[in-house]
Parts: structure tokens; sequence; C-alpha cells
């Protein structure tokens, strides 16, 4: 795939585990390794930046863009501090975030780049830039999760960074930090302890992390609504990042994948999965939700009954 | 013994400091918001002459999902980005916890069979609903405060098991306030209805583009209101889950039913000190005052 603007793709938990206590959990450990060898890879590849959109960063005002040149902080989660704080120095691409957000306008979308001091990064994007970047090797974008957006704003918002990407003639790293089943235990439990939250859960996983496998990236962005209703806690309305990341790699099925390593934080589902464009394609199998350019906004459809 | 002597309703939208302009927040504005920051002022004056040692905030902006949390270490001081509006705030903080009350909160509440945990990592940081709600009570900060992190039940399981489960703290928090020496003032820290616009005008305080979001959402945080006057505390707290659920409240938190539930359910009338609404959600400023003899109607 010489043309595409997409090295590969990447899909990582966003909890604190893999970085501050790999040692603590064989499945943490396993999921720290699989960050290393994404990293490895990131540094062997011709990628020019690291485009991260994290479920762990809300926004409200439309969509939120990380421009700060050197966002520099100590973090500490919310429900995990005792496991330790995550000091932290990157490195944004600047002028890639200032063009995407230019390009969320012209796409009808809503969106502001951020550029300030102390402005708290998320535990998942810190957690993936420390561990997938540590040298700040690649200067990197992250993109908020807006907590009213569907599937229309995120399809759209992926739209968007691809043009960007096509316009200034940069290859990217895209990245998806999110969990696959995010029901996490509600009680403390040790870290030998650590399993998926159920059956269910576990089962869903499963059959999610075989779609990765077989490359049908949007496959999975048509079930997206599906996987929400089963495996999602109801925290917001939509299980977006799948939609996100195939409008950004593309919406087909063309990919080799590769799950590098799954096992559970703290009874969520935490998988670090390798998408790579390729020709090949099994078909489109699932496809039955319209494809989408420009966001028009709300329909207003009580206000015009 | 100790002793709660007021539970104030206090909501943290960042427009209010924003609004207020202290040195601590390094955004500068040209006001806006007056009818809650008028009513803050007054609620502010009110408090100065009550004698209390502390102020418990239960907040929102403190999210977990693995228990409550309370702050275990004695001194905070930082800076608060508010991650939804940095643009407004960007708070300056330097504050006490009464880390005495906080430990014996914690222990009632995990005598009570809750899941409970102490933070102690120096990092952590102050989340902006704590600031926003105890500076524009206390701007002087001259009280130590002790904030309790909200556990998202309303998310894992449902708003009827978030009413609870907040109910079983308050009576845990006030169980361990009463066998204290302390006398302390409850901050319950949130909007009512909470639906937001997802555009912002170019001046954030132009307070000609500020409204409801929607009319049922107004209609319903004066249903709330109402009953608030009227005393009516245990009505509003079975209505908890239809209210959070059609208004997208952020009482979702637990955080009005915990500090109900602390002050004994009052059936007396709440004092309001302003409502207005912040980019689309609806704030009102309360107060339940125990004491017949201060009590107030303000509004
Ligand atoms: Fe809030």
């Amino acid at each position: 795939m010489k043309d595409s603007p997409i090295v590969f793709g990447l899909y990582v938990p966003p909890h604190p585990h893999p970085l501050l206590a790999p040692e603590k959990n064989e499945g943490w450990g396993k999921l720290r390794q699989a960050f290393d060898t994404a990293r490895k890879r990131i540094e062997e590849s011709d990628a020019d930046i690291i485009l991260i959109y994290s479920t762990t960063w809300p926004s409200v005002i439309g969509h939120q863009i990380q421009a700060r040149s050197n966002p520099e902080w100590v973090h500490v989660d919310d429900d995990f501090h005792y496991l330790g704080s995550m000091p932290y120095k990157f490195e944004m691409d600047s002028d890639f975030s200032h063009q995407y957000h230019e390009n969320c306008g012209k796409r009808g979308l809503n969106s502001r780049t951020i550029d300030y001091d102390g402005f708290p990064i998320d535990t998942g994007s810190v957690v993936a830039l420390s561990l997938l970047n540590p040298d700040n090797r690649l200067p990197a974008c992250i993109v908020s999760s807006n907590v009213y957006a569907n599937r229309a704003e995120s399809i759209v918002l992926g739209k968007a960074a691809r043009d960007t990407l096509e316009q200034q003639g940069k290859k990217a790293i895209v990245v998806v930090v999110s969990s696959l089943s995010n029901r996490m235990f509600t009680d403390y439990i040790k870290p030998e302890d650590d399993r998926i939250h159920s059956a269910k859960d576990q089962e869903w996983n499963q059959k999610i992390m075989q779609f990765f496998q077989e490359g049908r990236l949007e496959d999975l962005s048509q079930l997206s609504r599906e996987i929400h209703n089963q495996i999602r806690v109801q925290k917001v309305v939509a299980y977006k990042p799948i939609w996100w990341m195939a409008a950004t790699m593309g919406q087909n099925n063309n990919y080799q994948g590769e799950v590098l390593a799954y096992a559970s934080l703290h009874g969520s589902g935490g998988a670090v999965i390798q998408l790579t464009p390729t020709t090949g394609s099994i078909g489109d199998k699932e496809f039955d939700e319209d494809d989408i350019e420009f966001y028009t906004g709300d329909r207003h459809v009580l206000d015009n009954g | 013994m100790g002793e709660i002597v007021a539970g104030c309703l206090a909501p943290h939208p960042p427009h209010v400091v924003y609004a207020d302009n202290p040195e601590q927040n390094e955004p500068n504005s040209e006001g806006g918001w007056e009818t809650l920051r008028w009513g803050y002022a007054k609620l502010a004056r009110k408090l100065k002459t009550l004698d209390y040692d502390a102020i418990v905030i239960f907040t929102p902006h403190w999210q977990t999902y693995v228990g409550t949390h309370f702050l275990g270490l004695p001194h905070f001081k930082s800076k608060s980005v508010d991650p939804v509006f940095p643009n407004l705030f960007r708070f300056n903080y330097d504050l006490n916890i009464d880390v005495e009350l906080s430990k014996s909160m914690h222990e009632a509440a995990k005598d009570a069979g809750m899941v409970t945990m102490m933070m102690e990592n120096p990092d952590f940081r102050i989340d902006y609903g704590t600031i926003v709600s105890a500076h524009m009570i206390n701007p002087e900060w001259n009280k130590p405060i002790i904030p309790i992190s909200s556990n998202r039940n309303s998310h894992y399981y449902s708003v009827e098991v978030m009413n609870e489960q907040a109910r079983a703290l308050g009576k845990a928090c006030r169980k361990a306030i009463l066998e204290s020496d302390k006398r302390v003032v409850l901050i319950s820290s949130h909007s009512l209805s909470h639906r937001h616009f997802t555009v912002e005008s170019e001046l954030p305080e132009d307070m000609s583009k500020q409204h409801i979001y929607n009319h049922s959402n107004y209609v319903w945080d004066m249903k709330l209101i109402d009953l608030m006057r009227q005393g009516k505390m245990d009505e509003v707290i079975n209505l908890m889950p239809e209210f959070t659920e059609q208004t997208i409240a952020e009482t979702d938190s637990g955080s009005l039913t915990w500090m109900m539930e602390a002050m004994g359910m009052p059936d007396y009338p709440a004092e309001i000190y302003g409502y207005q609404s912040v980019i689309g959600t609806g704030n009102v400023i309360a107060s339940w005052d125990p004491n017949p003899d201060t009590r107030e109607v303000v509004l």
C-alpha cells in the first residue's frame, strides 16, 4: 500500500497497569511486551507522526485537538493512583493539529485546538505515548472523544484526519486508545486474581479480535452499535473509536491483522492489536450503515414534526 | 460531638470562577453569570456567620469506578486545568485537607461495607469541580476541605443503584462527622439538568447567548427547586432516577442524595440563592440550614 498515508494502526488499552506495574500480573506483562513490540515496529517504520484518538479524553465543545508543542506534567490516574505517578514530556505536531482543526471545520464539525500549560492529558494517551514513543522519536497528535458525538461526527472526524495526512504528505501510525469490553471490577482485586469481568465479555472480545485478525476493520465499524449494546458500559452514547479508526485508515476490510496480546485489566478487556493496510480483502460482509462525508448537525426532527 | 451546620448545593461550571477573575485563575473575563455569582456571594457571606471547621465536598469530577476514594494527604498545591473548558479555568491552588476527618469518613464507609480507598499520591491533582465550588463559597480558602470521589454507579448499574449507594455513603459520613468533634459544611457540587451546547460563543461570557438547552429541562429544574422550597427532599430523592434520566442531570454523581442523607433528609425549606443556565445546563445554588433561627427566605 505505497500510496496510503497510513503505515499501520494500533488498538491499545487505556489503563496504566502495563506502564506502571507490568511485573505484577502475567497478562499485564504480556500487554507491556506487546507495547514494546509495537514501539520497535514504529521505530523501524517510515512514519512521520503518531495520531491518537483517546476514549479517556472526553470533550463537550466539539472535538479538542492537542496542539501544545511540548506538554509536560506528572499525571496520576483517578482510580489507579496507588500504582504510581506518570511523569511525561511529549512532542506534538502543532502544524498537523491546526490543519486537522481546519479540516474538521471544512467537513462541518466543530473542533478546537488546545494549547495550555498544565492541560491534563488523559491516562490513555499518557500510557500510549509513554510506551510507544518514549523518546519522542515521532511527533504526535491527540484528538478527544466528544461525549455527545455519535456515528456521523466520529466518521467525519476520522476523514478530516486523513485529509490532513494527505495534504501534509505525512505517513501516520494511527492509535486508538480503548478497551474492548470496558467493565471493570468495582472492588479491589489482587493482581493475580485479575480476569475478564464475565464470560459474555470474554466471548465478545474474542469475536472482535477474530475480526481484527482477519483484517475486517470496516465490518467491525459496521457492527459498532451492537458491540456497544453488548459489552460497553453505557457511559457515552456509542462505541466510537472503531468508527474513527476505520474512517481514518480506510473504510474497508483490506488489512492484515495481528493481536499482539490480550489480557484483563481490572476486569476490562485489554488488547494490543496491529492492523496494516494490504491489497487483499476478505470482502465486505457486514455493510449496511451509510457512509458520510460531511456533518450537517442535528436534524431537529422533533422541532419539525 | 460533631455537627453538620449547613449543606449547600453548589454547582461548579468553571464559568463562574472565570467570570469572577480571582488572581488564582489565569484567564481573564469581562464578567458574566451574575445571577449565580451574586447568589454565591450572598451564600459565602452567610457561611461566614457560621462557626465551622471544615468543608466536605462530594465531587462529580473525581470519577472512580473502583469504590469511593478520600484524600489522605494534608496539603495539595498545583494548577487545576479543566479538561473540557481549559480556555476558562486554569486555577493555581494551594489548599489544605482535614485528613483526620477524611480518614474517619473512609473508615465509617468501609465499616458499612462499602468499597473505599485513601488517595495518598502527592502528585494527584485536585479536580476543577471541587475547586470551583470551594472557591465560590469560601474565596478566602481559610478552611480545610475534604473531597470525596464520585463512584460511577449510574454508569455501571443504574441511577437507582447510585441512589442507594449514595444514601449508604451519606449515612456513614454522617456517623463519622457526629462522632468527631468537628463542625462541618457539606457541599454537593453539581448542576441540575446537564445537557450542554457543543458550541461556545466567541466570547464565552456573551450573556446574550446563554439559555437553557431546552424547555423540558427547565421545567424539570423548576419542579425540583419547587420541592426544595417546600422542604420535600424525600420526594426529590425519590424522583432522582427519573429526573436524572430525563435531563441527563449531573445528579448522576450521587452527590445530592449523599448530602441529603447525611443531613437526615431535611423536611424544612431550602434557601434558594439563584438559578441560571451555563452553556445550556441548569444550575441552582441552594442551602439547607438545620437551625430554624438562622434559616432565611433568600429568594
Ligand atoms: Fe460538572
